[in-house]
């Protein structure tokens, strides 16, 4: 019997473990959280029950056979509050605990074959006062809605590109705030011609229409405005949020002089499309795409033998393909084939699915001239502080288009965080301004320390090597 | 209160009850319930900052919400770089502010 | 005199800086960005505390005193563009548990002290009042004053700015792709990815990839790569005031264990993390972060300072030193290949030497009297003429 170990409990992880399962692998899914449902449908937690949670998502339905059927699975072990923090030759290194906490489980799990599902987190460009207390990520906003029934204000702006805008605001709405409009950076010809372009395609995924359809009602009952070709270009306020300014947009996203408003806020949620988690995949040696994406084959292969990728890391395609990729690459690296009958639905899914994904990504990509919005000293770097002109500094000092010297000279991406916020931002932003546009094939993705650990725990590393159990057999 | 809870009785979802716990924050007690994150537990009391950025000390708290940023990091009953929105809260946790590091440079 | 230098790490922006402000006509040339390999993937070490009394430890005496005053010289010259890369005198301490580590320290610090190192022998409790968080197993140490540190890929690049602005020329992404020699067989320059380039002397200052470049210009050299790895933890408290050390950091420096060796070397950085090291590896030019060697450094540091086990760790990050099998470095002409010289094969010591070396390169090169004696390091010496 095969051992298959999923990272990721998100829809492609738990589609993922369900059809290896289903094709006689024995599976452990590794999941940080400490519930299943990754990103998409995080919910509160075992000890705040309700009797309609389901409200506050799309696909519950699905999501809660999953989970029954993976928990009712003998040869499926979810092991939750599993932190991933290295990948080394094949090798899965493993802190089972609180999360930053110390003293954790060690396990090193080395399986037969690896299904990478470790999804995304929001791309946040950074803007005037956006590092002000009430701005968050648009994510962000709704994991604390859904995760905690928290609000993060009265008066909410969403804001930045992409249809997950209106899933954030749809959210916010149902915290009882309210949205003060939705303002989207690409204009509106720009999301005709690519929504619209081939509406068949929309029709065939029902799925992602309805979720659409839904959200846009949310949005029409609650008299929130949605405005394309627009966007926050700063945001103000002493201690904490108290307005944004918001301009039109040409179609590089440069902003229009004299169209700015200013609107009265006490909160931000700031999304411009997501970044692929990762460093997993670099650890484990998969080679990217030029878009900066796991590069899979037909059958969610990497180029890494017996290591595969499902979901957000191979592009950004919503839940539906998320699912798809799972199921395939789970059957995959189990043992089964791409022609097997028990795929067919879903390798047909993914085809179509697919082509929607591209359209979404070409309707809302960052425009060429976003950063005209930014001044001297806005934050790019927001735990080291390194500004606009921090960074622009270091280059003229070096002159140097080389993105680990830079790093090290302006401390960008050297904080906590380690660039997972602001590396895209730097990466362009110095990009732009090197007079080759090279940054010596360096890239803030690489950590191969994939999450903080505990020097002590570090040291405890090697004692224990985990196999890959079975229920009931302790 | 900007940000605040959902008040549960007007919750479309309905919860059930809940279970309250008491947490110190710099030796102030916050009131929350069982499955709130440290994280939830600040924001619902309108708190949104916990720590300063470690050069030019502007205020931070969540942001990312999903662990990502670590912007929140506080310390939780002594230990340093806890990020408060993964964090669950327990009855009687002691949590602490993150003080400035040392970064005299020269 | 033109000279054409290949790498823009900290020994070629050294060496760079030494050549252009005596008036030679200095060109730069890197396969990559400057500051992006080896040099930046250090601790910044410039350390008496390691070396045996001989060449090398004469020369990193005669460096130190070189990189104290470049601290404000390199601001002058950069025109405050670089008023810093955190230059630290902070001093070192060496300790060691036992009696068999704390006789043999003792020794090896009675010799340093005649060289005229300053090596204070500690009691356990001087020891602890200079680093409070030292082991209870600590028996005895030693205080180096005169070690220092800097951010080593700072210092490249206000190293290279002070060149530029003393004329010389820096080509990034520019890949050496063979000689130039002219009808005597004699080195006149070098072809590469962006053309040819002519000069009256070249200079190898590539690091690890040293051996390769020599073989792509048609000369001998036994300079290769030797891993290393380091963990940072994230920003703390200032708890360690020194750049501290276990007393095997002393023996692995001059080790030829071809297998895994760690020792330990802990400090703060300007900034308020803590490096934590360090590895050697003779692996070649394989850069896989290895857990294992991950934890074996975890352990060893925990060993020194036990309150470590709780700092959080943010990154690992690995490089490769240039290793020369007698750990000396190579500083001067090539013996056979007329026009072709060397300034490498520092190993982990090439940020404290990297000045030092520049200026006795530079004065060899222009046929003025250096410093010291280059005898000692000399290309054509026999352990580096066979490649392994």
């Amino acid at each position: 019997m095969s051992e298959v170990v999923i990272i990721g409990a998100g829809p492609a992880g738990l589609a993922a473990a369900l059809s290896a399962s289903a094709f006689g692998a024995r599976v452990v899914v590794l999941d940080a959280a400490d519930d299943v449902g990754g990103q998409y449908w995080r919910h509160l937690p075992p000890e705040r029950p309700s009797n309609h949670e389901s409200l506050l998502h799309h696909g519950w339905a699905t999501f809660q056979r999953m989970r029954e059927a993976l928990a009712a699975d003998p040869n499926c072990t979810v092991v939750s509050s599993a932190h991933v923090w290295a990948i080394d030759r094949g090798a899965v290194h493993v802190l089972v605990g609180e999360a930053d906490g110390s003293d954790r489980e060690s396990r090193v799990y080395r399986p037969d074959a690896l299904v990478l599902a470790t999804g995304a987190f929001d791309r946040t460009l950074p803007v005037p006062g956006w590092d002000l207390p009430g701005v968050f990520t648009a994510g962000g906003a709704q994991a604390l809605a859904k995760g905690e029934r928290v609000a993060v204000g009265e008066r909410v702006v969403v804001a930045g590109a992409g249809p997950f805008l209106l899933a954030v605001a749809a959210s916010v709405v149902a915290t009882g705030a309210s949205v003060v409009g939705v303002y989207e950076a690409s204009r509106a010809t720009r999301l005709v011609r690519h929504w619209a372009a081939r509406p068949w395609e929309l029709a065939a995924t029902p799925a992602k229409a309805r979720e659409l359809v839904g959200y846009a009602a949310v949005l029409v009952r609650h008299r929130i405005a949605y405005v394309a070709g627009h966007a926050v270009t700063a945001i103000e306020g002493r201690d904490r949020v108290e307005s944004v300014t918001v301009s039109a947009l040409d179609g590089s996203w440069r902003p229009i002089k004299g169209s700015e408003r200013q609107l009265e806020a006490d909160a931000v949620c700031l999304g411009h499309g997501f970044t692929p988690r990762l460093e997993l995949a670099i650890a484990a040696g998969c080679r990217l795409s030029d878009r900066r994406f796991v590069e899979v084959d037909a059958e969610q292969r990497t180029s890494v033998a017996s290591v595969f990728a499902a979901g957000e890391i191979t592009g950004i395609g919503g839940v539906d393909l998320a699912l798809a990729e799972g199921a395939i690459a789970g059957h995959v690296a189990a043992g089964g084939g791409i022609v097997d009958p028990a795929l067919r639905v879903e390798v047909a899914r993914r085809r179509v699915l697919r082509r929607f994904a591209r359209r979404l990504a070409r309707a809302h990509v960052i425009g060429e001239n976003w950063a005209t919005w930014l001044s001297d000293e806005t934050i790019v770097c927001r735990c080291e502080d390194v500004s606009v002109a921090d960074l622009a500094a270091a280059r003229s000092a070096t002159r140097s288009s080389g993105l680990r010297s830079l790093k090290l000279v302006s401390r960008a991406g050297l904080g906590p965080c380690q660039g997972r916020v602001c590396g895209r931002t730097v990466e362009a932003l110095l990009s732009a301004r090197a007079p080759e546009g090279r940054l010596g094939g360096a890239s803030t993705d690489r950590r191969p320390i994939a999450m903080p650990i505990r020097l002590g725990e570090l040291a405890r590393d090697h004692e224990i090597e985990a196999g890959i159990p079975v229920k009931g057999q302790g | 209160m900007v940000a605040r809870p959902v008040p549960p009785a007007t919750d479309p979802i309905e919860p059930a009850a809940s279970t309250p716990i008491t947490i110190l924050v710099n030796g102030e007690r916050r009131a929350g319930v069982l499955g709130q994150t440290v994280a939830g537990i600040m924001l619902a009391a309108d708190t949104l900052t916990w720590r300063t950025s470690p050069v030019g000390g502007r205020p931070r708290g969540a942001f990312c919400g999903i662990g990502v940023c670590f912007d929140c990091l506080v310390v939780v009953n002594g230990q340093r770089d806890v990020r408060a929105c993964q964090r669950r809260a327990r009855d009687g946790d002691v949590v602490e502010f993150e003080g400035p590091s040392q970064s005299e440079g020269e | 005199m033109k000279v054409l230098i290949i790498g823009a790490g900290i020994v070629g922006a050294a060496c760079a800086r030494s050549l252009a402000r005596r008036g030679a006509t200095v060109t730069v040339i890197d396969r990559g960005a400057p500051a992006g390999a080896t040099s930046a993937a250090g601790e910044g070490n410039l350390l008496v505390s390691d070396k045996a009394p001989g060449a090398e430890l004469d020369l990193a005496r005669y460096s130190l005193g070189l990189w104290a005053s470049l601290r404000t010289e390199l601001a002058a010259e950069t025109n405050g563009a670089f008023a810093s890369f955190e230059y630290q005198p902070k001093g070192g301490v060496v300790a060691a548990s036992g009696e068999a580590a704390a006789a043999a320290l003792s020794r090896f610090a009675e010799a340093q002290r005649r060289a005229g190192v300053d090596a204070r022998p500690l009691s356990v409790q001087e020891a602890r009042a200079l680093e409070p968080e030292l082991a209870a197993s600590i028996t005895s140490a030693v205080h180096y004053p005169e070690d220092a540190q800097v951010q080593p890929a700072i210092a490249t690049e206000a190293l290279l700015a002070s060149a530029r602005a003393a004329g010389a020329r820096v080509l990034a992404h520019t890949t050496l792709t063979g000689p130039l020699r002219d009808g005597a067989g004699r080195l006149v320059g070098v072809t590469t990815s962006n053309g040819p380039l002519e000069a009256d002397a070249v200079l190898v200052a590539a690091g690890p990839w040293s051996g390769e470049v020599a073989r792509t210009l048609g000369a001998t050299l036994a300079v290769g790569p030797r891993k290393g790895l380091l963990l940072v933890t994230a920003r703390m408290p200032q708890r360690i005031w020194h750049k501290v050390y276990d007393t095997s950091y002393v023996g692995a420096v001059q080790s030829d264990e071809r297998d895994l060796a760690t020792s330990t070397v802990v400090e703060s950085t300007a900034s308020g993390t803590v490096l934590i090291g360090s590895s050697r590896q003779d692996v070649g030019f394989d850069g896989t972060i290895d857990v294992a060697v991950l934890a074996e450094i975890a352990r060893k540091a925990i060993a020194l300072m036990p309150f470590l086990a709780e700092a959080t760790v943010i990154r690992a990050y690995g490089g490769f030193r240039p290793f020369s099998r007698d750990h000396l470095p190579v500083i001067g002409a090539d013996p056979d290949l007329d026009g072709l010289w060397y300034a490498t094969g520092h190993e982990g010591a090439g940020i404290g030497l990297a000045p030092g070396t520049a200026e006795l390169l530079a004065a060899a090169m222009l046929g003025e009297p250096t410093a010291m004696s280059l005898d000692p390091f000399a290309p054509g010496r026999p352990s580096l003429r066979e490649v392994a």
